[in-house]
């Protein structure tokens, strides 16, 4: 179940963009999704279409392995949709027992549609193109500024990157610990929610306190191998900029001013 | 002076109720006294609740002596300003692998300590380079911890330590949760670095046939040291050790109840080519 969610999945592969430095990705994906809530007409629409297919095109990420990662959002996507579709208020179009769509609605809908599902997109070619451990490194760097009032930027990152670290054995162990408690005749199966909801109580007991005696163990380890927190802490992969980066700004950067632009001469029209 | 020295040792473990009162006090280290020399392979044996794995905390100042004093390359643990120090010089491998494993590179994982000591970037490199060599784990470098087998992240371990360039590595058992073929892995892994870099290594364990590899062994029971030797001298107390509920190598044990059945075999035999010889001398 888990590990269908694409977004925050690395895809393995050679391309501009993953060799592009996680702090240009970051600052790329925060402008885009600000870009999307920027635009106001069809033709920002194709634009933003159009800089994401590039994007998608240079990353060498198979169309379809984007496309699987949005089926965890459809449900989400077609609340949304039906929400703003009925619900707007407006000039009606169709009229269905109490349900009305409005011409309103429709537009509502279906700009939101495009907007999520952007959204999403641009994120996980993000994830996929940039391992987790450069994204918090990223993150960690782009954050630093905020250390001056206080905020512990080091030790959120290193507590994700942790936590990224332990997904996959946490998993392991709550498929190790059903199947204990199913070999002494506990059922997951079958049932109702509220049945369902409260058979997990024997899987996710056993699963927290396991976590924290590994958190106990993986507290000790670290300071066994001097962990001081991040003062005075030097770093093996070092994040640099290159010229290609510089180039990856110079296009985010042209990107927003042409969406800005277009909204703006269009308004005018 | 050794590189370890623990004078008058020993500890407490305070065991309070849900109040915060104190419900009653375990000594689970009483009265140690150790010296152990730079370029040493100690192996430190005994049941489960000896204090082994309480004694080995103190060497790397994650516990602190309720009373006597230990000295780490001449430091005392309890100065908090040595703290760093000790740790550097007096690495640690944990029992269980998945839970000492930080990085989700193997590279990353052993760089994480030369990162913590603020060591350059370049130098990082070398050392994780080095040090993933010492172990044989250098062609996994750019794999995931999760893919390898217990005995391999059990070597990633190690190297983490190695890269930290310790004057000593104390191994609390390493190879508890490992099966045959780890186990043999992990152990060749230490006694290579023992004899090659001359590092000191504190292993502590339950297998008798991992502490034969060792100059020393220390045996403990309820806290106290109650023998210490070379394995020849430990494994001829056969007797003795049953009573501490230890076993002895299979081989040592052979010997042992053939000479309680008539034949005049010398003590302390503990590899199976010893025995051969000896065999071999009786016609």
């Amino acid at each position: 179940m888990l590990r269908d969610i694409t977004l925050g999945q690395y895809y393995q592969t050679d391309s501009v963009i993953h060799r592009l430095d996680p702090r240009v990705k970051l600052m790329t994906t925060i402008v885009f999704i600000i870009s999307l809530f920027m635009v106001k007409n069809f033709i920002g629409y194709i634009v933003a279409a159009l800089f994401l297919i590039g994007i998608i095109k240079l990353s060498h990420v198979p169309f379809q392995f984007i496309i699987k990662g949005m089926k965890s959002i459809l449900l989400l996507l077609i609340i949304t949709v039906g929400f703003n579709l009925f619900l707007t208020p407006g000039e009606a179009i169709v009229s269905v027992w109490k349900l009305t769509i409005t011409r309103e609605g429709v537009k509502i809908a279906a700009s939101m549609a495009v907007r999520l599902s952007f959204l999403i997109i641009g994120s996980s070619i993000m994830t996929l193109t940039t391992t987790p451990n450069n994204l918090t490194d990223g993150m960690e760097r782009l954050l630093n500024p905020l250390k001056r009032i206080k905020v512990p930027v080091h030790e959120v990152s290193m507590m994700m990157s942790i936590a990224l670290r332990f997904i996959p054995i946490l998993l392991e162990e709550t498929d190790k610990i059903m199947k204990a408690q199913i070999a002494r005749g506990a059922d997951f199966e079958s049932g109702n929610l509220i049945k369902k909801a409260k058979s997990l109580v024997p899987l996710l007991v056993p699963l927290f306190i396991s976590a924290f005696r590994r958190a106990n163990d993986l507290a000790m380890a670290m300071e066994a191998r001097c962990y001081r927190g991040g003062e005075n802490r030097t770093k093996m992969k070092p994040l640099k900029y290159y010229k290609r980066d510089f180039i990856a700004y110079g296009f985010t950067g042209f990107y927003l001013v042409f969406v800005i632009a277009i909204g703006r001469v269009f308004f005018i029209l | 002076m050794g590189i370890i020295k623990a004078g008058k040792l020993a500890f407490e473990y305070i065991r309070r109720d849900d109040e915060g009162n104190v419900e009653g006090i375990t000594r689970a280290i009483d009265d140690v006294d150790l010296d152990i020399q730079q370029g040493d392979f100690i192996a430190i044996l005994g049941h489960n609740g000896s204090g082994k794995s309480t004694l080995a905390k103190h060497m790397n100042a994650i516990l602190y002596p309720t009373e006597g004093t230990v000295w780490v390359d001449g430091k005392d643990t309890k100065e908090e300003k040595y703290l760093w120090d000790i740790r550097q010089n007096a690495g640690m491998v944990f029992q269980n692998p998945d839970n000492q494993i930080i990085g989700q590179v193997v590279e990353e994982d052993v760089g994480f300590g030369p990162e913590n000591m603020g060591i350059p970037t370049k130098e990082i490199w070398e050392r994780v380079e080095e040090s993933l060599k010492a172990v044989g784990m250098y062609e996994f470098r750019k794999h995931s911890p999760n893919k390898l087998s217990g005995g391999q992240k059990q070597r990633v371990s190690i190297a983490g330590v190695i890269a930290m360039h310790p004057k000593c590595i104390i191994l609390d058992e390493p190879t508890a949760m490992l099966d045959p073929n780890g186990r043999k892995e992990v152990i060749r892994a230490a006694r290579a670095l023992n004899q090659v870099e001359g590092v000191t290594v504190v292993l502590i364990t339950h297998y008798m046939e991992e502490a034969i590899y060792a100059n020393q062994i220390i045996v403990m029971d309820k806290g106290r040291i109650e023998m210490q030797g070379t394995p020849k001298e430990v494994f001829s107390r056969v007797e003795e050790l049953k009573r501490l509920r230890l076993d002895v190598p299979q081989v040592t044990l052979l010997a042992y109840e053939l000479k309680k059945a008539g034949l005049p075999l010398p003590d302390g035999i503990i590899t199976a080519q010893e025995l051969v010889d000896a065999l071999k001398k009786q016609k």
